[in-house]
């Protein structure tokens, strides 16, 4: 027995098992999420409009409805049309998409800010479409909106504990579990808060180290 | 051989080039000069098919610039271009800036694409910079390095627009001796420039572009010297 009174060492663990589920939810979204911001954001700062405005419409509605109420939507329309998809896929697809609306404006903004000269400079060689956007746009965008990019990674990290409403333990879910159980939820929250705050601390410092190596270019 | 005939270009509404030809020989130096807004970019775009053409052809080597069936990404390997604007790669050092196009799109080995690098590189005086990034560098010095880049790819033709127009005055001279040395070595160049000195001594022709067309075609000596035509003479007094 440590901390207070009945907190035991099986409660950390449990939370600690919650935390590990956080950030697999995390890992995936996150990576959907780019992956079709990518795509998107490629496809939004360079096609005509027919091709750009639907997608941006498309990922607006995304954008503006709570992603509480998409998770348990969603979640029900899984059991109504009997997908019977796991609920850690549903999750994970939800907060990708939900990432993903967020990650296309962030490329979009990255991609329209590289020059147009310099892309064609790119292609005068004689680089194909793909191989300028992978060689120059790409590296080029992503040191531009990179600080936007994390704070969406540590959003999406928060995020995830809404996940608990479609009935997944991550965190914070596991933490009010211990919480009934021992009656102290202060110190239970701080534990949380803790975890919380030493899962994301990583990827802030990431992100401060890779600005600062790419300020000296 | 560049073969420019009878080429129109529209953006939108806006009649740009109208009706434009023009050959360029081998080894030849051609100059363009002419007002802003004449024409003398977006003609050079459409040499190399970054920009589209609606009337007319141009041909490069008797190949036709802008058929559906031409390959144009193959074709630019042969055309270097290097434009007002410096188009530094700014995420890769000098050498990499340099090695990008060998690699990607001729194919070659690191080892090899570096060779290439570090002689075209040492070629416009840039030995020395290799591993810095071109936020490191002047703007003459970058100037070379867009030069470099584009040598790489050993080009049959070099286009130059206006490189010296971005430049503080005391770094133009290293990027015109740039250019000097390769009309030296041979190489066919067509480069639009502001620069009346410099384009009367390395210039084989010189064509004076006003609203879209050639308007005057020749010796540097006939055209500076003894202009044809009013507006060429008008255009020579107000840059002189
Ligand atoms: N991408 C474009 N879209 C629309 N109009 C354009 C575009 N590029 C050039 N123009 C227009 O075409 C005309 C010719 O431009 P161009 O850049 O070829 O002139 P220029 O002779 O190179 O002039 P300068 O000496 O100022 O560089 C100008 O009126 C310009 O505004
Ligand atoms: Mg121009």
């Amino acid at each position: 027995m440590f901390f207070g009174a009945s907190l035991s060492w099986n409660d950390i663990l449990f939370m600690l098992s919650g935390a590990v589920t956080t950030i697999a939810i995390t890992l995936a979204s996150v990576a959907i999420g780019t992956s079709l911001g990518v795509l998107f954001g490629l496809a939004r700062a360079g096609s005509p409009w027919w091709i750009s405005w639907p997608i941006g419409g498309i990922l607006d509605i995304f954008r503006s409805i709570p992603l509480l109420i998409q998770l348990v939507l969603f979640n029900s329309f899984n059991s109504m049309f009997r997908l019977h998809w796991p609920t850690y896929l549903v999750a994970c697809l939800c907060l990708g998409i939900y990432a993903a609306a967020f990650c296309t404006e962030i490329v979009r903004s990255g991609v329209t800010a590289v020059p147009t000269t310099t892309r064609r400079a790119a292609r005068s060689l004689g680089l194909t479409w793909f191989q300028e956007v992978v060689s120059i746009t790409l590296p080029m965008a992503t040191r531009i909106v990179f600080p936007s990019w994390i704070g969406l990674a540590l959003g999406v990290m928060k995020d995830t504990a809404l996940v608990l409403w479609i009935g997944i333990v991550e965190l914070l879910r596991s933490s009010q579990i211990v919480t009934t159980r021992v009656q102290e939820p202060l110190l239970v929250l701080s534990i949380a808060g803790l975890i919380y705050f030493l899962m994301s601390f990583p990827i802030a410092r990431l992100g401060a180290q890779l600005e600062k190596r790419w300020r000296i270019q | 051989m560049i073969e420019i005939d009878n080429v129109h270009k529209h953006f939108g509404t806006l009649h740009v080039l109208k009706g434009v030809s023009l050959n360029v020989k081998k080894g030849e130096v051609l100059s363009m000069i002419g007002g802003s807004g004449s024409g003398k970019s977006t003609m050079l775009m459409c040499i190399n098919g970054l920009e589209g053409i609606q009337k007319g052809s141009i041909s490069v080597d008797g190949i036709d610039v802008h058929a559906k069936a031409t390959d144009l990404n193959k074709l630019r390997r042969r055309i270097g271009i290097v434009f007002q604007q410096w188009n530094a790669f700014p995420h890769l050092t000098v050498l990499e800036n340099v090695m990008l196009a060998p690699r990607k799109v001729l194919g070659k080995s690191k080892q090899e694409a570096e060779a290439i690098a570090v002689q075209q590189l040492g070629h416009v005086g840039l030995g020395e910079k290799l591993r810095a990034f071109p936020s490191r560098l002047s703007g003459g010095q970058q100037q070379r390095m867009a030069i470099a880049r584009a040598l790489a790819m050993s080009p049959d033709y070099m286009l130059f627009d206006e490189v010296t127009s971005a430049l503080d005055p005391q770094l133009v001279g290293e990027v015109l001796d740039t250019l000097r040395m390769l009309s030296k070595e041979g190489m066919t160049m067509i480069v639009v420039t502001h620069e009346m000195r410099f384009a009367r001594e390395v210039s084989d022709r010189v064509a004076f572009f006003c609203q879209g067309q050639i308007h005057e075609l020749g010796t540097p000596e006939q055209i500076f010297d003894s202009p044809q035509k009013p507006e060429t003479a008008d255009f020579l007094r107000s840059v002189l």
